[in-house]
């Protein structure tokens, strides 16, 4: 960053660094632009719907009856699938992706670490069409004949979700389990702590917050996903009675109903509330991160 | 300090530019389309007098039901005027309707007549139908089902049958596949399959083909698809209503009743290139041709007309 001794003779004097100051500084600028900007755009669209084809707030929130044909909008069964797939992928996440962090930073160091990380970067690299159409293919099939239902629900969905966060969990869990410092670890190993009791009652519990900042960024990724899901979940409109009953997110019905919809029309304005109701829980997270990582560095 | 204001500055001054972008976008495109368009109907012109050969660039986009069948037909076109260009994007029909509206589209394919949509104006809109889509109800063989009475079509669509026997089929629990609100499938099919009874709640798919996927791996499920979608493969059945068979001939002479325009809407009357392809697109070598080879049903050749309140008249 910029100290406070910078003058403008600097700034402008030596012409070198001017340019790359630009460049950097443009950057910058523009990518603080850009998220204010999205952030302006999508409060004044989403409230549109409030403000100008004067739909009801609380019924929004509160309802699940969604006919937009009938002018009833109650968004409510869509916000809560999109909290019962996050919640339940981070379930799904979080254990597999910490133990397999673990595994490759204290287990198995070397060829744990030359195995684990191409497999992440694999899966990371799948685009989500291609998971949505596996667990259409394969997972949903499965839940219908094994667990119950036709299988198009919110399990489907948070298991597809959940191994695509997978990667994110690992990857940022894997480097808070090696910022921890040796001496903590070889400080138990003294007092005659086997391997186990080390990882348990030692790293995870100074590694937590780190290890919750990497649940909570998969779940920000897990709350965003929408074509994946769309695939295996349903996108049903009414509540769900059970977790392979078909369901829908915030995104999917977004995503779903966006193309046939006029730029104006009363559902267009509803779809954009969805976005902004995304949005907010974005800056839920982001903050609750924020919350964690401070607790960290106190 | 002074660093900090400034930052701080350049920053308010980006947000101050990027808002006025985004509240002047609607007005700017407008005249910009409507610049684009007369600069493309004067060149045109002006060139058909010299040389005769059309010359520009339109850009036709929405309904991903007609997408398909108007590339194909662009790139025929593009082969016999070298001097134009168009281009074709998807989007939905919403999609189409309301940026040829706004005039960033040229051309805007639908698959529903603008006069059915909140916030277009139908009035400043040109509708030109260029094909037809005939749909059916599409089954997994294990309901056992080949043929439906329009009343029991009705009656598994709004939940009051759940289960295949109860209309004459195998003992297996019914599972309904719809389209999403808006889509100009799922409008089609509630309006003249089901006499405008809303379909109970069940699996929704935007996707012909994931629709055509979870029909074939779903024991008794049940949506609505295009002709072009079944493949005589016997994984999907195509059901008969009334004992009508779900064929193009069936559509032509009106007996087949759920099937709705492909259009093409221009702002105000096309300009040459518009108008040139859009008589391409009615000509017989498309209407004989590319049309049924892609499963759409010719417009040429239908023995009766749909007005856009959705009454029948024979031609």
């Amino acid at each position: 960053m910029v100290k406070n001794e910078t003058t403008k003779e600097r700034w402008f004097g030596k012409k070198s660094e001017w340019r790359g100051k630009l460049v950097i500084y443009s950057s910058a600028i523009f990518i603080l632009a850009a998220t204010v900007a999205i952030t302006l755009f999508l409060t004044l669209k989403g409230l549109q719907s409030f403000l100008v084809s004067k739909l009801d707030v609380v019924y929004f929130l509160t309802h699940v009856n969604w006919h937009p044909e009938q002018d009833h909008y109650g968004a409510l069964a869509f916000i809560f699938g999109s909290f019962a797939v996050t919640i339940l992928s981070a379930a799904v996440a979080a254990p597999l992706g910490i133990g397999s962090a673990i595994f490759m930073t204290e287990i198995a160091k070397k060829w744990g670490q030359k195995l684990l990380q191409p497999v992440i970067e694999i899966l990371v690299g799948i685009p989500s069409v291609v998971y949505g159409f596996i667990g259409l293919t394969v997972i949903v099939p499965f839940i219908g004949k094994y667990i119950g239902g036709l299988g198009y629900g919110i399990l489907a969905g948070a298991v597809v979700v959940g191994v695509m966060i997978l990667p994110t969990v690992t990857s940022i869990a894997a480097d808070a389990v090696k910022s921890i410092p040796d001496d903590i670890k070889n400080a138990s190993y003294a007092l005659g702590a086997t391997r186990w009791q080390t990882i348990y009652k030692v790293i995870i519990p100074a590694a937590l917050p780190s290890l919750l900042t990497a649940v909570v960024l998969g779940m920000a990724r897990a709350f965003g996903e929408a074509l994946a899901v769309q695939m295996v979940i349903g996108n049903a409109r009414g509540f769900p009675d059970s977790l392979v009953d078909p369901a829908a997110t915030l995104t999917t019905i977004i995503t779903l109903s966006m193309g046939h919809t006029t730029y104006g029309s009363t559902l267009n304005n509803a779809l954009w509330s969805l976005g902004l109701i995304l949005l907010v829980m974005s800056y839920v997270f982001i903050l609750l991160i924020r919350f964690l990582s401070k607790r960290k560095n106190s | 300090m002074n660093m900090k204001k400034l930052m701080v500055l350049m920053v308010f001054a980006a947000i101050m530019i990027f808002t006025a972008a985004c509240g002047n976008s609607n007005g700017a495109s407008d005249s910009e389309g409507a610049a684009n368009g007369s600069g493309d109907g004067s060149q045109a012109s002006e060139s058909n007098n010299v040389g005769g050969e059309l010359k520009g660039r339109i850009v036709v986009g929405g309904s991903s039901a007609l997408q398909p069948l108007a590339a194909a037909a662009a790139k025929g076109f593009m082969d016999k005027h070298p001097g134009v260009e168009i281009q074709v994007q998807g989007g939905g029909s919403g999609t189409g309707l309301s940026q040829v509206a706004k005039g960033n589209f040229d051309i805007g394919d639908s698959d529903y007549f603008a006069e059915a949509k909140e916030g277009i104006d139908a009035g400043a809109l040109v509708d030109h139908k260029v094909a037809v889509v005939g749909m059916t109800a599409a089954v997994n063989p294990e309901a056992g089902v080949k043929n439906l009475s329009q009343e029991d079509l009705i009656k598994v669509f709004t939940g009051k049958v759940t289960n295949w026997k109860e209309v004459g089929g195998n003992d297996v629990k019914i599972t309904l596949v719809n389209r999403p609100d808006g889509s100009g499938t799922r409008a089609t099919f509630v309006k003249f399959a089901l006499k405008g009874a809303t379909p109970a709640e069940g699996i929704i798919q935007d996707s012909s083909n994931t629709v055509k996927k979870i029909i074939q791996q779903t024991p008794g499920a049940i949506g609505y698809e295009a002709f072009s979608y079944f493949d005589g493969s016997g994984k999907m059945v195509k059901l008969s209503i009334d004992g009508v068979e779900a064929t193009d001939e069936n559509v032509k002479n009106g007996k087949f009743p759920i099937w709705a325009y492909e259009h093409m809407y221009t702002k105000g009357e096309p300009d040459p290139i518009e108008k040139a392809f859009i008589e391409y697109m009615l000509s017989d070598e498309i209407q004989k041709g590319l049309v049924p080879q892609q499963g759409y049903i010719s417009a040429t050749q239908m023995q009766v007309e749909r007005n856009a309140a959705g009454e029948v008249t024979k031609k």
